[in-house]
């Protein structure tokens, strides 16, 4: 079956008859409901309207409460008002048409012009605001009407919805009589359709009325009825509709019937839009401003970004992240208490009846939760019912059946940013409370384990789960749309697992090897490196050679100290990795090489031997990681941050030695010797230069601290194989933590009139100490001025952090609005698909996707001529 | 190495002319064959395989190109800095970077927070340092107080400016220039020489007049171009030649100084671009200063997807934004426009104008709740039932 689709929705403004027509009760009393507590007719509750209680039935369709849709009714206004949102437009149109005959102000041949003008454009799609800008500015200073010859005189608009002509103010029925004298042939020289609007329309006579539906009321805890924002203002404006009315007849004076004209516009406007500016809002008894009409539509919340772009569902969860690194990185661990809330629909046929009817049967996890008929009924499967139900089951009916280990459901995090923020995992079902992951795939989501919370969607439809299947799956994500590199890989203790294992020739024995491939599905051992006194020996990087496909490449490790020249092979550092038909000869693997985002190695595997390949490289090498680290043993404490006392003195040398070249400076600055950069006043240049002296010691700090350390220290592993932390983070744990800055310099806010920082230094004091410089380390402590200063660099980063996350995320919804109906066609083109403007012939101008192109080059010729070569030779 | 004879050379060109592959892609090929010296063999082997490969990587029609480059553009923007740093090379000059940057290049801002222009000069000029500092020298603006001293005196109603003889010489200007330019932007004064002095008489007793005069004289731009707060001369390590970096920025104005190479002058103003050059150099400079900004982060975005943005901005031949008065406020359908930004005035104006929605693009089609038109969605096949394929 093909679908119907909508075609397209058409805008126009509401005429009286039209309202009237479409309205199925006239609402005269602002009363809602009686003693009783039943709706009185004619109220704003009329059951003709709709329903909204339980077990009632609408008066007009007879559904009941779900079924009926709602139907609006009307109000007739007893003196016209001004619509808001189009008064504006009505103050345009008054100086834009003659007073007198309601003619626009343009000989017939001049008005053809512009309309032939805003056809043309409208034909080409382009917009042609500034065609009727210029109509209305032409129009305004024409003096005399060229159709009768009535002089005009300007209108003065007053916001909201006043209309001045000279003195005189014009009543809404002046500005509605003036209106339904535009002849529809002027129309389309202001942009209107005459099909769609007649000016005197933006003027109410009748006020449709929203059905129940949209404004239902709710019974408080205490029985008492709490009515909907919409209601409270729609009796408003009925109450003084009807004084009106009475004071009218009744034969009140002008001024009093103007009063109430005037409040009954008020109640309108804010009916319609409760922020113009000019009126107070109207406010709730608390105090609260009404949510009316316009406040429903706009905004994060508003019916259009919070209803109609962005919808609740079903068949969803949510709970608490932890890791587990020994699932695959494309599989989820579901609670089981989830597993047993979700389900998934199983179509009874006649092939699989004999299998439905056992999950029917069933008492334990996978069963059927509900029943579902040919007639669309649910049945929940209870105990008491097992065993009809099952006996009545027939094909065509739908069990819903519990989630199970196999079944594919849209694992997400928010904020989802790009589209590996949503990815299709099959599912386990595990003990315990929280969704596990393995931690390869934390960096695509940018999850972590300290409380992150995530969503599981399960797709019902059978399309839904072959597109998750094929399009969603973790190993179709491993290279990145943004760079074309592998955005999946190893973290944390992977990499330095691997480190550790392949770092230099580390011997295992027969027995070690077994224990840390025994998760691995390995069958054969390689023939061992070493036999000594009949003891076979293998190297770590054998082991990992295990997990290897048949690739060959060479490059350089993270590890890498960047010496002048390489030496490859030669590297003294184990740092120039080769890997030849799928044995690791040289070098160590570090994050260059597994790392998400680096990869080397996983994008290799990627584009020769495919996604499953890689897939099942990244669950090895995650296992192999983790048993290769338990058998080492890896751990991080304070201890690991101490250093000799011979290096605390050498640091506090350096950095003494910092200070006084800094004292000097200042010196040299207050007695006029210091020479001012090109461009730069003195003052900068001092700062530039105290900054690059302390700079300087906290590195020179950090080097003693790192020489002590040695390469065995857990911290330095981590962060030179690229794990976790930097070697800055070392320094300033071990070492010396540096200047804090604010702004880029150093801290200078503080007291202005004695120009210091701090009371406990001299007014005037430019030293290192008293513009934020912290010479302890995080170990040893910091004093509490060094303290305060701290915090202040600390909180400027927490600021600047908060303000980014608002304006990037505002960036890019900007940028998806812009960019969202882009298509690459058929043909390769790019096209926009509302419009159908071509953006580009040929997308990216060689139309190459950036997802397989190797790390942004349309083909990747060095590997394809390694190829070549090796085959020929 | 060998040089790979002109003969080999002309095979592979005829060789790579067989297959339509994108004009870069063959050129690098070229460059690799030339490199490892290859047969005819082995150069039809890799040119074939690198055309199998290239066809595969083509983009699948029906993609989402859009969203995806809004993605692989948006996503790193939380990676990245809020603050101002100095410009990599010339630590002189303060630019904007990071986030800021990226949205004002987006917005299409007509005045950057810091422009700045990078002038290359001609090959005449560009190795004598003098000649480079004479040429900055006629392009930073010099006020009246980076030369003289100003001194009012209230008594008798006039401003007395004292030059500095060795500034003067500096900028290669004379008290004559001086006097003027000074006579020709004031009015209502009388501009004498005395001596070595420029006695500025207001003509009508009032201190009012005098402080105006005052302030306008201090505003006076004597020589150079107005917006070009600073230049700095410096020697380009890589080329050898000199090179002017300015505070500030005119193209219009420094393209037309004798000595400037206009043709490798650039500008960070993209708007200015635009209105100097056109939309396809503006729709370069936005290409050109998105992937900078990004790259000087140190975030890796494909380079296709600041072009299809860049293409975006520019595809009807001006320079639109991205946001509401640009692209996204002047997209047809009425409820994407409802969706985004100005919900209540797009749907007002839309019902007087009578506009048809026609459901075209994305967000309409999921706020009325139909399947979008882009991937899978796009695909209007149906099996037939019953049939056997």
């Amino acid at each position: 079956m093909i679908p119907k689709r909508i075609g397209g929705i058409k805008f126009e403004v509401l005429s009286p008859q039209e309202i009237r027509r479409m309205s199925a009760a006239k609402i005269i009393t602002p009363e809602t409901y009686d003693d009783d507590g039943y709706p009185i007719e004619s109220g704003l509750m009329d059951p003709k309207l709709g329903v909204i209680d339980p077990g009632l039935r609408c008066k007009t369709c007879g559904g009941k409460a779900g079924e009926c849709p709602g139907h609006f009714g009307h109000i007739e206004l007893a003196a016209p008002v001004i619509h808001v949102g189009y008064a504006k437009l009505i103050a345009k149109l008054l100086n834009a048409t003659c007073k007198e005959c309601g003619r626009i102000l343009l000989k017939n041949e001049k008005r053809d012009e512009y309309i032939e003008k805003i056809e043309n454009k409208k034909r080409l799609n382009q917009d042609y605001e500034d065609i009727i800008k210029e109509v209305f500015r032409v129009t305004k200073s024409v003096k005399v009407c060229p159709h009768c010859g009535a002089e005009q005189i300007e209108i003065k608009f007053e916001k909201p919805t006043s209309y001045y002509e000279g003195e005189h103010k014009l009543t809404p029925k002046d500005v509605r009589e003036r209106l339904e004298k535009i002849p529809d042939e002027d129309l389309p020289a202001f942009g209107m359709d005459p099909k769609a609007v007649r000016p005197e329309w933006m003027v109410l006579t009748v006020l449709p009325v929203p059905p129940v539906t949209v404004r239902p009321s709710i019974i408080l805890e205490t029985g008492q009825r709490s009515e909907d924002d919409l209601t409270h203002k729609l009796v408003d404006i009925i109450r003084i509709n009807q004084r009106f009315l009475d004071n009218k007849e009744g034969g009140a004076p002008q001024l009093i019937l103007e009063d109430l004209w005037e409040l009954l516009q008020y109640h309108v406007t804010t009916y319609l839009d409760n922020e113009v500016s000019g009126i107070p809002p109207a406010r709730h008894r608390s105090g609260r401003p009404l949510k009316t009409l316009a406040q429903r539509l706009k905004g994060k919340e508003g019916r259009f970004r919070g209803s109609l772009s962005g919808k609740r569902v079903n068949f969803s969860a949510r709970t608490v992240i932890s890791p587990d690194p020994n699932i695959s990185i494309n599989e989820v661990g579901v609670p089981k208490i989830v597993a047993e809330e979700l389900t998934v629909p199983f179509h009874v046929t006649e092939k699989n009846i004999e299998e439905a009817r056992e999950l029917v049967l069933r008492t334990e996890h996978p069963k059927a939760n509900y029943i579902i008929r040919q007639d669309g009924r649910r049945i929940k499967v209870l105990d008491t019912n097992r065993e009809e139900l099952a006996e009545k089951l027939e094909p065509g009916m739908i069990i819903e059946r519990q989630l199970m280990d196999g079944d594919i459901v849209l694992f997400n995090r928010q904020p989802s940013l790009h589209r590996m923020s949503i990815m299709a995992h099959y599912v386990r079902v595990l003990p315990y409370k929280t969704f596990r992951l393995n931690p390869a795939v934390c960096p695509p989501y940018n999850a972590d384990f300290d409380g992150d919370e995530m969503n599981l969607h399960v797709p019902q439809s059978l399309e839904a789960q072959a597109e998750a299947k094929i399009l969603m799956s973790v190993q179709e994500h491993i290279l990145s749309p943004r760079f074309g590199g592998p955005i999946i890989g190893g973290i944390h203790d992977h990499i330095s697992g691997l480190y550790l294992l392949t770092r230099g020739e580390k011997l295992f024995t027969r027995k070690e090897v077994m224990s840390i491939i025994k998760p691995l599905n390995v069958s054969e051992l390689p023939k061992p490196k070493y036999v000594k006194d009949g003891v076979e020996y293998w190297t770590g990087k054998q082991i990992f050679s295990m997990i290897l496909p048949k690739i060959t490449i060479e490059f350089k490790a993270e590890i890498c100290q960047g010496c002048d020249e390489c030496k490859k092979e030669n590297c003294e550092f184990d740092a120039y990795v080769i890997i030849k038909d799928g044995e690791l000869v040289k070098g160590t693997i570090d994050e260059k090489a597994v790392g998400a985002f680096k990869g080397i190695v996983i994008d290799e595997i990627i584009r020769k031997y495919g996604k499953d390949r890689a897939k099942k490289f990244i669950d090895d090498m995650t296992q192999l990681a983790i048993r290769a680290i338990m058998y080492t043993g890896f751990s991080f404490g304070i201890s690991d941050e101490d250093i000799p006392e011979e290096a605390v003195k050498q640091i506090h040398e350096v950095i003494a030695e910092a200070e006084k070249k800094v004292e000097k400076l200042i010196e040299a600055y207050k007695k006029g010797n210091l020479e001012p950069m090109p461009g730069r006043s003195l003052e900068e240049t001092l700062e530039m230069k105290i900054m690059q002296v302390l700079g300087k010691a906290r590195d020179q700090a950090g080097k003693i601290a790192s020489r002590f350390l040695g390469m065995d220290n857990s911290a330095v592993i981590m962060a030179v194989s690229g794990a976790r932390g930097s070697m800055l983070n070392l320094t300033q744990m071990a070492a010396c933590i540096g200047q804090q800055s604010v702004r880029g310099e150093r801290i200078k806010r503080g007291y202005s009139y004695t120009n210091r920082t701090l009371p406990h230094f001299k007014p005037g004091d430019l030293g290192a100490k008293a513009r934020g410089f912290v010479k302890s380390s995080y170990k040893e402590g910091l004093s509490p001025v060094e303290y305060f200063f701290h915090a202040m660099g600390g909180r400027e980063g927490l600021v600047d952090t908060a303000v980014r996350t608002s304006q990037s995320g505002y960036l890019q919804r900007r940028l998806i609005n812009a960019l969202q109906d882009l298509k690459v066609e058929y043909d390769g083109t790019v096209k926009e698909q509302t419009s159908g403007m071509l953006v580009q012939f040929r997308y990216g101008e060689d139309g190459v996707d950036p997802t397989k192109s190797f790390r942004g080059k349309a083909v990747d010729i060095k590997r394809i001529i390694k190829e070549v070569l090796s085959e020929e030779s | 190495m060998k040089k790979a004879n002109l003969e080999v050379i002309v095979v592979y060109e005829e060789l790579l002319n067989e297959y339509p592959l994108p004009s870069s892609v063959k050129e690098e090929i070229k460059k690799e064959l030339e490199r490892i010296n290859a047969n005819e063999d082995i150069a039809r082997k890799v040119v074939e395989r690198c055309y199998q490969v290239y066809l595969t990587n083509l983009m699948e029609p029906g993609e989402a190109a859009g969203i995806v480059a809004a993605q692989s553009i948006g996503e790193p923007g939380t990676q990245m800095t809020m603050r101002t740093f100095h410009y990599a090379g010339v630590a002189e000059i303060d630019v904007t970077l990071g986030l800021p940057r990226l949205i004002e290049i987006l917005d299409v801002r007509k005045n950057p927070s810091t422009p700045m222009m990078t002038i290359k000069l001609l090959p005449e000029y560009a190795q004598d340092r003098d000649k480079a500092t004479e040429i900055a020298n006629k392009i930073e603006a010099t006020y009246i107080l980076d030369l003289a001293d100003l001194a009012t005196d209230i008594r008798r109603m006039r401003i007395i400016i004292s030059p500095d003889e060795k500034a003067m010489k500096n900028k290669g200007i004379t008290l004559e220039e001086i006097k003027k330019k000074v006579e020709k932007s004031l009015k209502n004064v009388e501009v004498e020489l005395v001596e070595d002095k420029i006695v500025v008489q207001v003509t009508e007793p009032s201190y009012k007049l005098l402080m105006d005069t005052l302030d306008k004289l201090k505003k006076l731009v004597l020589t150079g171009i107005k917006e070009i707060r600073r230049v700095i001369v410096r020697k380009d390590e890589q080329s050898g030649e000199y090179v002017l970096y300015t505070e500030g920025s005119n193209l219009r104005k420094v393209m037309k100084v004798k000595g400037v190479d206009a043709r490798r002058t650039v500008t960070n103003n993209i708007y200015e671009i635009y209105e100097v050059l056109g939309i396809e150099a503006a729709r370069n400079a936005v290409i050109r200063e998105a992937i900078s900004t990004l790259e000087e982060q140190g975030l890796e975005v494909n380079i296709r997807h600041i072009m299809l943005v860049a293409d975006v901005m520019t595809a009807d031949g001006e320079l639109r934004q991205i946001g509401r008065h640009g692209v996204a406020g002047e997209k047809q359908s009425i409820l994407a426009r409802a969706a985004f930004e100005m919900t209540v005035n797009n749907l007002l104006e839309a019902a007087v104008r009578g506009d048809v929605d026609m459901l075209k693009g994305i967000t309409e089609n999921i706020i009325v709740g139909q399947p979008i038109k882009l991937g899978t969605g796009d695909v209007e096949l149906v099996l037939k039932f019953g049939s056997k394929f």
